[in-house]
């Protein structure tokens, strides 16, 4: 049985969604909760059998789709996905237990439950088409919760949303097709197994223009600057389950597809497009950052600066070695905790007062200290104080691309100096001063339904943040594999001498002693 | 004195004709019913259609397992043409046909389907479509195509909406045109080589290098009109909304299906050579038709505000998606015409199925028209079921994955790409794209919105029946486990290609 845990963890909770259909509606949050809670022991046993020492793909599976077309149902994970899977399961996990009072809460779980199976499948998933089925479906769900349970304008920003990772999707597909018919001519096999692709080395100018296929699809899901602007509108009407799974896992789709497919599958035109796309990526830290500023909405802020630490993990991922690949991996775990905490934190005020404007709040912390502790850390957590889970993961990424570039280094810095301004000017706001607002007075603090969801992730952001090693050394094994194959894969000199060899270096140091 | 003509029996190999004499015969029975026994109910015709379809399917299955064995079968004067794109075609026509008319088995009574001709117009029309895709000979797929043509033109008319007859008259008008075309093209073909046999035509053409060069141009022209109004690729395409909208939503998804996999045999039998003969300028031709058709029948089919207009809009970009098969040309963008097809079949009839069951006697007050998009607001709080399917019947048209018809969009996409056809490619894609979009506002309409104030509740399921739902789960089923199918049939399909030398 365990060796289908994958497909178990994928396709458990499609089943138990449909079987949800026939629970009883006031029912359904116990059974929501015992399925979430089952994926996440399952994802847990994931994690315990998993090999740490291990660099290469573990728990594989095979089973033959199209094989006439070379389809096949390719499962796997290594270090860079096994953590993103259990944050995905854990995320669903306390999503469903805190849900709060809104109508159709059944329709809501068989969502999630849903919108569980395309996360697990797109992290897991070892085949492009596969990935890609996976990748599609995961809209749909996340269509219906912002289009049936989102703001005023909800139809609009779920519209926005589908469409624009629609298309960018559509553009990455005539990629892949492309990849498996270049694959096809070099060996006369139809494949579409990123494990076998990674075997194959593409002339540079074929690598750019796949590149630039691929980017399109990745960067408008991420969402990178200049195609980031379906998401603070997808953020602003989402119900705040919607927000914190959007932040907290789908957008790491992006991110992780980046260090799937574009780094191994094209390492020249990766080191090609390196410094154009560290230019975006410092302008999204920034810019986003200075957006955050300007926003008078709660969520907002937190929504750009989400984006702007999207922007921290892209050029992390940019640095194309072994620092700043693994710290950008954590810092999607990181931001993914963080953020989800945040989404949540805003979404225990909005259910109180039913407004997200900072005008309306002043002097919270008296009225509410334990969320005012919560969100403080959170708060903490989200500048990338040290000894929080963010600080490792911006710090590796920064380490990482200084080794390319001191100066674009140095301006991303000042974006996390922005970002501490951001945060603490609309935590100022909110939570200190006297309570001006009558209707704040008499406001419930935090109840157990909520501290249930928030206690762990501070816990986690915490914990992840004194000793990330458990977490932390698997994903560099993995790391350490793909930029290896980067570094041997590449064929320009100026490739050659980004990437480094790290079986070289290995060595070079054994001989010093 | 003449001579007298001596010929064998078993050279003219009768068992070509019999797929396409089974449905004859069942129309002729269906007809000497009635002379017995007159005012019979529905059901009885219904049943008998289907049996005779059934045979003429295991007669298909029959000529199937010969061509497999033996290739490309002859017969009838070398008039008859079993390959395999004429068995392939007529699996599909034969298939869709089946699944088509238990249909009209509705729990409303609709005053056609009380008349045995609707039936026996129906298997002659069948048996006109088979004629058409089993031969290469200009004259038989002329008589193919006007003995189905107006077998449809009658059974759009007897529909008993206003807008029928008028969807008839301009169905006829139109295709009366279309009809004159075909016989130009065919008549300047035949000027030209003497022959109108289309592989007679071929090698006539190729042994002189194409030197009539101007004239070939004229015919093609006139050829591409005709099968331009069947296939209604734009700008020949200002039928189908109309149509679609006057007949019965059944109809028109039938009419969406299979007059358009007859139509596309044709063209891929005639404009094939023609493409592999370097002939520059029909390629550019091609070309602009697809990307046009498919472009512009997208653009239109976001502003309409009838869901069956919309459908039918969208039926029309489907067709210039899969006309890009035939400038491609290539066997795999062949077999994959042919798969996208079957999986079109499946969503597209499934989701006109689904208007048809919401059919209402009288318009309310809030509709615009049988379909308006308000009519579906909030059809989630109803009836939860009909609108979870006719979702996954939209997300399939709009090629989400994993339903059907992603893996149609991927294998012709990946034909585009494999033969390099680079651009045609992303357009393809971006056409999904913007596809989306409307096949989404139905969803929206769906899902996201509150019923109409003093709407009727039960009205998506006014029209349904047991054979309807099954009709429906079986469309349902097949679209949501497609991917188990599309193995088998990019086996079975590219095969048949393959050995029939397209």
């Amino acid at each position: 049985m365990l060796d289908n845990i994958l497909s178990i963890l994928i396709f458990f909770p499609a089943l138990a969604a449909v079987l949800g259909f026939a629970i009883q509606r006031d029912s359904i949050r116990s059974y929501g909760v015992a399925v979430a809670t089952i994926e996440f022991a399952l994802s847990l046993l994931l994690w315990f059998m998993f090999d740490a020492n291990a660099s290469g793909m573990q728990f594989m599976e095979t089973l033959p789709l199209v094989p006439v077309f070379g389809i096949n149902y390719i499962l796997g994970v290594d270090g860079i996905s096994v953590f993103i899977i259990i944050l995905s399961t854990f995320f669903t996990l306390i999503g469903i237990a805190s849900l709060g009072e809104i109508k159709k809460v059944k329709y809501m779980i068989i969502t999630l439950l849903f919108l569980q199976m395309t996360m697990t499948g797109v992290f897991a998933a070892l085949d492009a088409i596969v990935f890609y089925v996976f990748w599609e479906l995961s809209l749909v769900p996340m269509l219906y919760i912002i289009g049936a349970w989102g703001g005023p304008l909800r139809i609009y920003a779920s519209i926005k949303f589908f469409l624009y990772t629609f298309t960018g999707s559509l553009v990455m597909l005539v990629g892949m097709l492309f990849m498996a018919y270049f694959y096809y001519q070099a060996s006369g096999i139809w494949t579409f197994a990123i494990l076998d692709w990674y075997r194959l080395v593409l002339p540079e100018n074929l690598q750019l223009w796949l590149f630039a296929a691929f980017f399109v699809g990745f960067a408008i899901k991420v969402p990178m600057f200049p195609f980031h602007t379906w998401l603070p509108y997808a953020h602003g009407q989402a119900p705040t389950i919607g927000s914190v799974m959007l932040a907290a896992i789908l957008l790491k789709m992006g991110t992780y597809a980046f260090v799937r497919f574009s780094l191994p599958l094209f390492p020249d035109a990766s080191v090609f497009y390196m410094m154009p796309i560290a230019v975006l990526a410092i302008i999204m830290i920034i810019y986003t950052g200075m957006v955050a500023y300007a926003q008078k909405d709660i969520k907002q802020v937190v929504a750009y600066s989400s984006v702007s630490h999207m922007g921290v993990i892209i050029l992390g991922t940019f640095a194309l070695n072994v620092e700043g690949i693994s710290g950008s991996i954590f810092l999607m775990l990181g931001h993914g905790v963080v953020a989800g905490a945040l989404f949540f934190l805003v979404g225990v005020i909005y259910d109180r007062r039913h407004t997200k404007m900072m005008s309306e709040f002043g002097g919270l912390a008296t009225v509410m200290p334990r969320y005012a502790t919560v969100f403080g850390i959170m708060m903490m957590a989200s500048v990338g104080l040290p000894l929080t889970i963010n600080f490792v993961g911006e710090f590796l990424s920064f380490l990482g691309f200084y080794k390319q570039s001191h100066i674009l280094t140095l301006l991303a810095g000042t974006g996390i100096i922005v970002g501490a301004i951001y945060m603490l000017a609309a935590y100022k706001k909110a939570f200190f001063g006297e309570v001006t607002n009558e209707a704040n007075k008499n406001l419930p603090d935090l109840n157990k339904k909520e501290l249930f969801a928030l206690i762990p992730l501070v816990i986690i952001s915490i914990w992840l943040g004194v000793y990330p090693k458990p977490v932390l050394e698997p994903i560099n094994n993995s790391v350490e594999a793909i930029v290896q194959l980067m570094h041997d894969k590449a064929i320009t000199p100026e490739a050659k001498s980004r990437i480094p060899n790290l079986i070289n270096d290995k060595n070079s140091q054994e001989g010093a002693h | 004195m003449l001579e007298s003509v001596n010929v064998s029996l078993e050279s003219l190999n009768l068992i070509t004709l019999l797929p396409m004499l089974i449905p004859v015969v069942g129309a002729l029975l269906i007809l000497i019913t009635d002379l017995f026994k007159s005012g019979q109910d529905k059901s009885l015709y219904v049943m008998l259609s289907v049996i005779f379809l059934v045979v003429d399917f295991g007669a298909l299955l029959e000529s199937a397992d010969i061509f497999a064995k033996n290739g490309t079968v002859l017969g009838v004067f070398n008039v008859m043409l079993i390959d395999g794109l004429a068995i392939l075609s007529q699996f599909i026509i034969v298939g869709a046909s089946i699944v088509f008319i238990p249909l009209s088995l509705t729990s409303k009574r609709f005053h056609e389907f009380s008349y045995p001709e609707f039936f026996a117009l129906f298997l002659f029309m069948i048996a006109g479509f088979q004629f058409m895709v089993a031969t290469d000979n200009l004259i038989l797929i002329f008589v193919g195509l006007e003995t189905a043509s107006l077998a449809l033109y009658t059974l759009i008319a007897m529909h008993n909406r206003d807008k029928s007859f008028e969807a008839a008259v301009k169905y006829f008008t139109m295709g009366a045109l279309s009809a004159a075309f075909f016989s130009l093209g065919s008549m300047v073909f035949y000027a030209l080589t003497g022959s109108v046999e289309i592989n007679q035509i071929a090698t006539v053409l190729a042994g002189n290098g194409y030197a009539d060069i101007a004239y070939v141009l004229i015919a093609v022209t006139f050829m591409l009109g005709s099968l331009g109004f069947k296939l209604s690729l734009v700008p020949f395409h200002t039928w189908a909304p109309d149509v679609y909208e006057g007949s019965s939503a059944s109809m028109a998804g039938y009419m969406s299906i299979v007059p358009k996999i007859a139509g596309f045999i044709v063209a891929m039998r005639i404009f094939e050579f023609l493409i592999h003969s370097g002939v520059v300028w029909l390629e550019v031709i091609l070309y602009l038709f697809v990307v046009v058709t498919m472009t512009a029948a997208n653009m239109w089919a976001l502003v309409q505000t009838d869901v069956k207009r919309m459908l039918a809009y969208s039926s029309i970009s489907h067709a210039g998606f899969v006309m890009a098969a035939i400038l491609i040309g290539t066997t795999q963008s062949n077999s994959a015409l042919f798969l996208y097809w079957v999986l079109f079949a499946f969503t597209n009839l499934g989701s006109f199925a689904m208007l048809w069951i919401s059919r209402q006697k009288n318009i309310p007050w809030y509709q615009t028209s049988d379909h308006s998009y308000n009519k579906f607001a909030g059809m989630i709080k109803t009836s939860p079921v009909a609108a979870i399917i006719m979702g996954l019947f939209m997300l399939s048209l709009a090629g989400v994955p994993p339903f059907a018809l992603f893996w149609g969009k991927l294998y012709m996409i990946s034909s585009a790409v494999n033969a390099g056809y680079t651009l045609l490619a992303l357009i393809m894609a971006l056409n999904s794209a913007i596809a989306g979009y409307y096949y989404l506002k139905l969803i929206v309409y769906m899902f996201m919105k509150e019923p109409v104030q003093g709407a009727e509740e039960q009205v998506f399921t006014n029209n349904s029946s047991l054979p309807l739902r099954s009709i429906i789960g079986f469309a349902a089923v097949g679209t949501v486990f497609a991917f188990i199918l599309v193995n088998p049939l990019v086996e079975f399909i590219t095969s048949f290609v393959y050995n029939s030398g397209y």
